[in-house]
């Protein structure tokens, strides 16, 4: 028997008490549920989606701000694909785009520096929204345009990092066995941002690819590791305990961190990201954009946190569907909703 | 030379284009006679259809969107399994569009055309103002099929025991699209093709065929779902069995993309009698377009229809029509 086939058999089997562990990153949530992992598990492993997709912890206020901003005259918002369809208080951008409103959904963020500099006379304001993975990207875009004296194009920033919402999640509830940590994320900082992390908690983290058989490898890591720290690096081929020095130099040329607002969460001091006051010409008004707007029986907050399953919600897939989306969850390709509810899964 | 306004005023300019252009290419008995209708022979039961083509940009790596206007709407008559016999081009052309282009792009419909053996026997132009983001040209097509005797292919004639065929690699058209807008370099071409004698095999060697459907926009996954609920039956889908390129596997990877969900414009999935799937498969197979065609699943009978993927590590779950827009993911 393979070494795979072995670790699907004991997962399968696994017959001791309930164990919980929760997978921090949106692309994790779409992967668990594009390889049909659940089915592969005892009923007494149980993975929940945490706040990893970046689309869904983005609070109201900044939607708003950005609807607001592509209804203004002579400025453009540009945006990747997800965010176009999240509703604010009011709008989704798909909505403002459909009033009049200016949008454009960019396929590579280089784009945003050449349309400002073929297009001078615009105003072109850039939705940063991401983790520690998307904010190279945004650090990147600034340094194209200051070399290319791009005047016209400044973020509305969003940006979040993910230990101190890990750590949010581990005062706030208190059912989460251990963590299959973000590979993309660790990518970036090094796997030993999450060594710290637990050693407080006492809980095991397993760093993690993307394929079927990484991700049970990782699982199977934490039932071997349940009531202990320690952290298993099972994504050695992209991640090093370090991380890539030179995305980490970009972020903090341009960037600070921040206290920041997360949907269903409220504020989580240190957990952000924003723009250095030497950059603050680049900066779109992102300042104060906390305010958070949900929808009457939305329980964006409760599944975002792992206390509920998605199709607990009583509005998962009858007034909430991908088609007519109430909560960002179930807008997002990584969304928790979104996955459950196109893939079937139920909760076990 | 750029199309101007005058190409659409219906004087000396516009026939000018129409015979410096698409009477040169599409040149044929019905068509040559430039006549308000083209009076054609028929068949008992025709099948009948109409697409319109818009896409940007309108040369894109492995065709354009002369080839897809044709290739397109030949597809969808087959689908129903008539012979495809007649189309019609309606092109809408923006000012300002490159007439060397519009000449490539019809000349490109006219070798299509030849290939699934159909004839373009009518046809019209309009010129628009010029307004940025019209993309050069759209095209309508409508085709006439002829619709052989005793031929009624339907999404809902999915059967207990029926086997799944897919005519070949999943994505191409959609990849090689995406590509091209993102800037991205590689070697993916669309495979836009019209399917005729894949088809005309199928039905000349009295393959019992229960339904069949062009994977385009939604992708598999959409068309599957659609056949499940119509059927009432259950679809069984092996993930280690789809044809995928590497090129497109990658790509979608890079991107969070999902083969099943995404567009062709030269591939189709035929449900068939199980016990014909063997000979269906190697009539597909060799024939023109079908070289990578696979066996990729089957139908159940159940009381819960839907499409379940068994993944390639062994896990199942469900298959729903394609939400929203198929777009590239944020991280």
């Amino acid at each position: 028997m393979s070494k795979l086939e072995e670790i699907k058999e004991q997962l399968k089997n696994y017959d001791g008490e309930d164990l919980r562990f929760m997978e921090v990153c949106g692309t994790h949530t779409a992967a668990i549920s594009e390889n049909g992992i659940p089915n592969l598990l005892s009923p007494k492993i149980h993975l929940i989606s945490g706040p990893g997709c970046p689309v869904c912890v983005t609070v109201t206020a900044v939607i708003d701000k950005l609807t607001e901003l592509s209804l203004t005259e002579n400025t453009t918002v540009l945006t990747f694909g997800d965010l176009i369809r999240v509703k604010g208080s009011k709008m989704s951008l798909a909505d403002a785009r459909a009033a009049g409103g200016s949008v454009e959904m960019l396929y590579s963020p280089m784009d945003a520096v050449k349309m400002a500099k073929n297009n001078p006379d615009r105003n072109y304001v850039f939705a940063a929204i991401g983790f520690e993975t998307t904010t190279p990207v945004y650090a990147m875009v600034l340094e194209n345009a200051i070399e290319a004296d791009v005047h016209n194009l400044k973020l509305l920033t969003s940006l979040k990092t993910m230990p101190e919402v890990i750590r949010w999640v581990c005062k706030n509830t208190n059912n989460v066995d251990g963590f299959i940590a973000p590979g993309h994320v660790s990518v970036i900082t090094g796997s030993d941002l999450f060594k710290e992390l637990s050693e407080e908690t006492g809980l095991p983290f397993a760093v993690a690819g993307f394929e079927g058989a990484g991700l049970l490898t990782a699982i199977y890591a934490l039932v071997k590791m349940k009531g202990h720290s320690g952290i298993k690096n099972l994504y050695k081929s992209a991640v090093s305990e370090k991380g890539n020095e030179e995305a980490a130099k970009a972020i903090d040329k341009f960037f600070e961190p921040c206290d920041a607002s997360w949907r269903g969460m409220g504020m989580i001091p240190g957990s952000g990201m924003r723009l250095k006051a030497e950059y603050a010409e680049y900066d779109a008004g992102s300042y104060g954009l906390d305010e958070d707007h949900m929808p009457p029986g939305c329980s964006c907050s409760r599944v975002l946190t792992g206390e509920i399953s998605p199709d607990e919600c009583p509005l998962f897939g009858k007034k909430c569907t991908p088609e007519d989306a109430h909560g960002a969850c179930m807008v997002s390709t990584e969304g928790s909703c979104y996955n459950y509810y196109v893939s079937g899964r139920k909760k076990r | 030379m750029k199309v101007t306004m005058a190409h659409g005023s219906g004087g000396a300019s516009t026939s000018e284009l129409i015979e410096n252009i698409f009477a040169k290419h599409f040149k044929n008995e019905y068509l040559d006679r430039m006549e308000d209708s083209a009076v054609v022979p028929g068949s008992e039961r025709l099948a009948v259809t109409t697409d319109s083509f818009v896409v940007t940009p309108y040369f894109f790596p492995g065709g354009d969107i002369g080839r897809l206007s044709v290739c397109g709407t030949v597809n969808d008559l087959l689908m129903s399994g008539a012979k495809p016999k007649y189309i019609t081009c309606g092109c809408i052309l923006e000012e300002g569009m490159d007439l060397d282009d519009l000449d490539k792009i019809i000349e490109s419909m006219a070798a299509t055309a030849k290939e699934a053996g159909v004839t373009v026997v009518t046809g019209d132009t309009k010129v628009v103002e010029k307004r940025g983001d019209f993309g050069g040209i759209m095209i309508n097509t409508s085709g006439v099929g002829f619709m052989p005797e005793g031929i009624a292919l339907s999404p809902a004639g999915c059967k207990d025991g029926d086997a799944l065929i897919v005519s070949g690699n999943l994505g191409d058209h959609h990849a090689a699209i995406l590509s091209g807008r993102m800037n991205i370099k590689n070697n993916i071409q669309s495979d836009n093709a019209p399917l005729t004698e894949m088809v005309s095999g199928l039905i000349e060697q009295h393959i019992d065929v229960h339904a069949m459907r062009d994977v385009t926009r939604g992708g598999l996954g959409t068309v599957l779902h659609e056949f499940a609920g119509a059927s009432d039956c259950e679809i069984h889908l092996y993930q280690d069995k789809l044809p995928v390129s590497p090129e497109v596997r990658d790509f979608c990877k890079m991107l969070g993309l999902d083969p099943v969900y995404m567009g062709n414009e030269g591939k189709m999935i035929c449900v068939v009698n199980g016990k014909n799937a063997d000979k269906a498969l190697s009539i597909i197979r060799a024939s023109k377009y079908g070289e990578q065609a696979a066996i990729i699943g089957e139908v159940k009978k159940s009381d819960n229809n839907g499409v379940i993927l068994h993944t390639a590590i062994g896990g199942e779950r469900l298959i729903g029509p394609l939400y929203g827009e198929g777009l590239p993911r944020i991280c």
